[in-house]
């Protein structure tokens, strides 16, 4: 049977279309201005589709809606078919990859160097990761999955900065390992007996029934804690989870602005999407072996990544690895809140997942924010070493007053985004993991503190320190452009909505969760 | 014979008469018989071999859908070639890839005016003897074919004369007249055991004889047998350990030769031992066997394949182990050849290994027949020589790209979209392991192959003049990197057309 509603593949492929439309267009060399500008608008618009894919959601409907679904693939041995569609844990994800989309693409406005070649990158990256959220075909999922590696090789090592190949290699051979256990994790689910679908979710409008009710309780063609095991490095080291963090530094480092907000932004959720829609979907009944039991262990991980990314935090000099490290010790927030699996009663079940959820979500738009205040900051001082920087504030107190939001976003401050989520994360976690959740409490504090003596090296103090950069530079230094503002504004105003009215992203991610948990 | 015989012949007949045309209109041009310039009117050659191939294209396009003539997909020829759809889609493989290593390298052969004759006819001539050895169902015609198309191989791998031609020349003979013998020592095996050379027969008295059957070794024979045929075979298709000669007989072969031995001799070669592993299926003594076997050749191939194209400066050598590892990949689906699959046919393996090997040959001949367009202007073969190319050939550089990335398995081009269904036949046979084993090495082969597309798109280079390919070169490789995106998107076209034609189960 097959549906097509259209809406979900004209998220996914307008900003692929607009790449191609850009690579047509290059015989006649057509002035970068206009390239970016066609760029740009393009991701507005995929904005406008994804904003209206989340806010047409239909939450009293739930379920999975704006299905497109096509037979695609049917071998012997394996039949996948082109399922595209959104339920309450992939729509706001949706949303986020259309607003971080349209940052970057903003950010990249003074991208001067094969201006449309880096345009048509960063569209099939967006496309990518759009189709990652969006597609609940599992093969589907791992070709957008593996397909975004890519256009970040490209995007690293051509626009770096640093060691850029060096860094490109790293990231694509580190996603490419963890792509490959999931690969062969993808073929042992479909191979058991009583599995004959690839499809992530069941679907019941359209008689189609999901992994995770098929898998439950058969006989596995391979331990189920195997099989959990294949998936869940693929994610680590996407998300990612200590010790597998290796990559993140160096490709975040050497990575242009607009990529590291994508890269911190969304890439990174594609990981936790992955986890809770498959690590969490599918192994919650399987025969010998669920979730439930790995999420002890889980949690050790998660505090680990936590106190461990945050200590190493602290050391940093260069702000971009600054803002790398905190990441890792966020997405360890991600990963505790998953563990609240292993909780009695479905309500800390279903908290834990939907703190974590709602990280992903807020991290997303504040590191965001955090990447973009010091992609800008850089442009101007062309420096990120923080024992160079001083009294930035007194030269561009713009760039200083959201760098402040989005560092006071990241350490949990009231009314900002990245309190909710944490408050969420620990309230239902640490009932289930008392140690694991208190100890990760830590990381909070050394967030205020390495966030917090940032921004006082950096931005506070009358002039820079001498051996920093040159007083007349200093003096030369200019604030944000108006044009800035739109990208930053855009990041900026979830993380105040998210702070103040939870609600609006939250309950979406309930309906999803809801239906993922059983 | 009758009418029956010839039609089922007819694309190999087509194809041979297609050689000796070319022979004559070499001998006829090489007079100056039209007042021509010498080599101005020979150009006219690739042309005449061109369009050509479209009789042998015809007639078996005419096989597969049955418009004309007397027809049968039952053994002919006293049962000695069967013209069923297995053997015609192998046919459209083979010659689609002399069709295409024509068009791409009409440049590069202007170094030859001299033997551009004797390349056409040769290449010809070793087309015909792979259409005949995809359809050939009794040993000794198996044999025959084999010859028919290693010598025409041997000729075109030394066909340049300078050193490395040379030494790839003599050392490919060696090793092909080897390899053919233990082919024959196999088949003798299978001979003495059931005293048939049909293989329909043999399969017959398989069923019938008892495991001793009064030959030495018994029914052990038979195992033997097999595992001398597929070295046999391992020789053609360029897998561990059989795999020595290829990258000296790649590098010093000319490249547009490489080209054709990497996809059309290994298609071939992997068409008749699935036809002769399937007469074997149902034999008790060996069918469980084989599948450990080509597990190990299997992880053998790719691994080596894979790790020693690491290390590689030459990028002949580096193709020349890349294909060692494709077909390793490919040997992960014989791994479930004539066993059955979980859905209870037994059709899984063969399904996957021709799906592979239609997405391989298309992108494979997109890779080798960019880099023809690009060897034979700079002359220098070196990977380092590659670098920057999208400053020389934007167009090219992009297309070649998309052929590597294919070759590596990047979705969603057909190399990812074959590696999923050849690999999931290999768990589908239990065979998690050599799932892993293969993805792994998927992942080692990401590290030379993007170095290289790294190299082609942001390598720096001296050489700033533009190389422009000729439209046929262009074309060929286009069509390469179409086909590869096409059968990645819509694999359901080609999984049709497969279904159809497993005809062998």
């Amino acid at each position: 049977m097959s549906e097509f509603n259209g809406i979900l593949t004209v998220t996914v492929f307008l900003p692929a279309l607009a790449a191609l439309v850009i690579l047509l267009a290059r015989p006649f060399n057509l002035e970068d201005r206009i390239v970016r500008w066609f760029a740009i608008l393009s991701t507005v618009a995929t904005f406008v589709l994804s904003a209206i894919v989340f806010l047409a959601y239909d939450r009293d409907v739930g379920g999975v809606q704006f299905i497109d679904h096509i037979s695609w693939l049917s071998a012997e041995t394996i039949k996948s078919s082109y399922l595209l569609g959104v339920d309450g844990l992939s729509a706001p994800l949706v949303l986020l990859t259309g607003i971080l989309g349209t940052a970057a693409a903003f950010a990249s406005r003074n991208i001067n160097l094969r201006v449309s070649e880096y345009f048509v990158w960063l569209l099939l990256l967006e496309a990518a990761v759009m189709g990652v959220f969006t597609s609940l075909d599992l093969l589907l999922f791992f070709v957008f999955f593996e397909f975004e590696v890519i256009p970040m090789y490209m995007l690293i090592s051509v626009w770096g900065s640093g060691r850029p190949r060096y860094s490109a290699m790293k990231f694509v051979l580190f996603t490419l390992a963890g792509g490959a256990f999931m690969f062969v994790g993808i073929f042992a689910v479909y191979l058991t007996g009583a599995v004959d679908t690839l499809t992530m979710v069941a679907i019941p409008e359209l008689g189609i029934s999901g992994v995770p009710e098929q898998i439950a309780g058969a006989n596995l063609i391979a331990p189920a804690s195997l099989i959990f095991a294949f998936f869940l490095v693929a994610f680590a080291v996407k998300l990612p989870v200590w010790p597998l963090h290796n990559w993140l530094p160096d490709a975040h480092t050497d990575a242009p602005t607009a990529v590291s907000v994508m890269l911190a932004g969304v890439l990174l959720k594609m990981a936790g999407y992955g986890m809770i829609r498959i690590n969490i979907g599918f192994f919650q009944e399987t025969k010998g072996f669920t979730v439930h039991d790995a999420a002890g262990i889980l949690s050790v991980v998660a505090a680990i990544s936590v106190v461990y990314g945050a200590i190493v935090t602290i050391r940093q000099t260069d702000m971009k690895r600054l803002i790398a490290y905190s990441s890792v010790s966020h997405m360890g927030f991600v990963l505790l809140g998953l563990t609240a699996i292993g909780g009695n009663t479905a309500a800390i079940q279903l908290g834990g997942i939907n703190g974590a959820a709602l990280q992903m979500f807020t991290h997303g738009t504040i590191t965001g924010l955090a990447f973009l205040m010091v992609g800008l900051a850089y442009d101007r001082t062309h420096t990120r070493h923080i024992p160079h920087l001083g009294g930035l504030w007194r030269r561009m107190p713009i760039i200083g007053i959201f760098f402040f939001i989005a560092g006071f976003a990241s350490l949990g401050l009231p009314a900002l985004s990245g309190f909710v989520s944490e408050i969420m994360v620990f309230l239902n976690s640490f009932p289930v993991w008392p140690w694991a959740a208190g100890i990760s409490a830590f990381g909070v504090v050394l967030a205020a503190g390495y966030v917090l003596w940032m921004i006082q090296r950096t931005f506070f103090g009358s002039r820079p320190p001498d051996g920093g950069i040159p007083q007349k530079n200093y003096d030369e230094l200019t604030d944000a452009e108006p044009l800035d503002l739109i990208p930053i504004l855009v990041l900026t105003i979830p993380i105040f909505v998210i702070g103040i009215w939870p609600k609006t992203v939250v309950d979406v991610f309930k309906i999803g969760i809801e239906g993922i948990l059983r | 014979m009758n009418a029956q015989d010839y039609w089922a012949l007819s694309p190999v007949i087509a194809m041979a008469g297609l050689a000796i045309v070319l022979l004559s209109a070499d001998a006829l041009l090489a007079e100056r018989m039209f007042g021509g310039r010498r080599f101005g009117s020979k150009r006219a050659l690739s042309w005449v071999a061109f369009i050509g191939l479209l009789a042998p294209a015809l007639l078996a396009l005419n096989l597969w859908f049955g418009w004309v003539g007397e027809q049968t997909s039952d053994p002919v020829v006293y049962g000695t070639f069967t013209a069923d759809r297995f053997a015609l889609f192998f046919q459209f493989l083979i010659i689609g890839a002399t069709a295409a290593v024509i068009l791409g390298s009409v440049p590069y052969l202007n170094q030859f005016r001299d033997s551009l004759g004797e390349f056409f006819t040769l290449i010809l001539t070793a087309a015909a003897g792979m259409m005949l050895l995809v359809g050939a169902s009794e040993l000794i015609t198996i044999y025959v074919a084999l010859e028919t198309t290693a010598l025409p191989a041997i000729a075109l791998a030394a066909l340049r004369r300078d050193g490395f031609s040379i030494e790839a020349g003599a050392k490919f003979l060696i090793l092909s007249a080897l390899s053919t013998a233990l082919l024959l020592f196999g088949l003798v095996f299978l001979y003495g055991y059931t005293g048939a050379t049909r293989i329909d027969e043999i399969v017959a008295r398989m069923a019938t004889l008892p495991f001793e059957a009064g030959v030495p070794f018994g029914s052990l024979a038979v195992m033997l047998a097999v595992l001398l045929i597929v070295a046999g075979f391992g020789f053609k298709m360029a897998i561990a350990p059989w795999h020595m000669w290829v990258p000296d007989v790649y590098q010093g072969a000319p490249t547009p030769v490489a080209a054709f031995l990497s996809v059309a001799s290994k298609a071939s070669a992997f068409a008749v031992l699935m036809r002769i592993l399937y007469a074997m299926a149902d034999f008790d003594p060996v069918a469980n066997d084989w599948q450990i076997l080509f597990a190990l050749i299997a992880t053998a191939s790719m691994t080596v394949g894979n790790l020693l194209a690491l290390t590689q400066s030459n990028m002949k050598r580096l193709l020349a182990y890349s294909t060692i590892a494709q077909a390793g990949y490919i040997m992960v689906g014989f791994a479930a050849v004539g066993a059955a699959s979980s859905s209870g046919t037994a059709t899984a393996g063969p399904q996957s290994i021709m799906y592979y090997l239609a997405g391989y040959t298309f992108t494979n001949l997109a890779v080798f027949l960019g880099f023809t367009a690009i060897i034979h202007r700079t002359g220098d073969d070196t990977i380092a020589g590659l670098s920057g190319l999208v400053k020389r050939s934007p167009v090219l550089a992009i297309l070649m790209s998309i052929g590597l990335l294919s070759l590596l398995g990047m979705p969603p081009t057909v190399g990812f979209m074959t590696k999923a269904v050849i690999f999931s036949t290999a768990v589908d046979q239990g065979l998690i392991w050599l799932a892993v084993v293969a993805v792994v090495n998927t992942v080692i082969a990401a590290y030379y192959y993007l170095r290289i597309v790294g190299l082609i798109l942001f390598g720096d280079t001296d050489n700033t003049d533009r190389t422009r390919p000729s439209t046929g070169e262009m074309t060929a490789v286009a069509i390469g990197v179409a086909g590869s995106l096409v059968l990645g998107v819509v694999p359901w076209l080609v999984l049709q057309l497969i279904d159809d034609a497993i005809t062998i189960v």
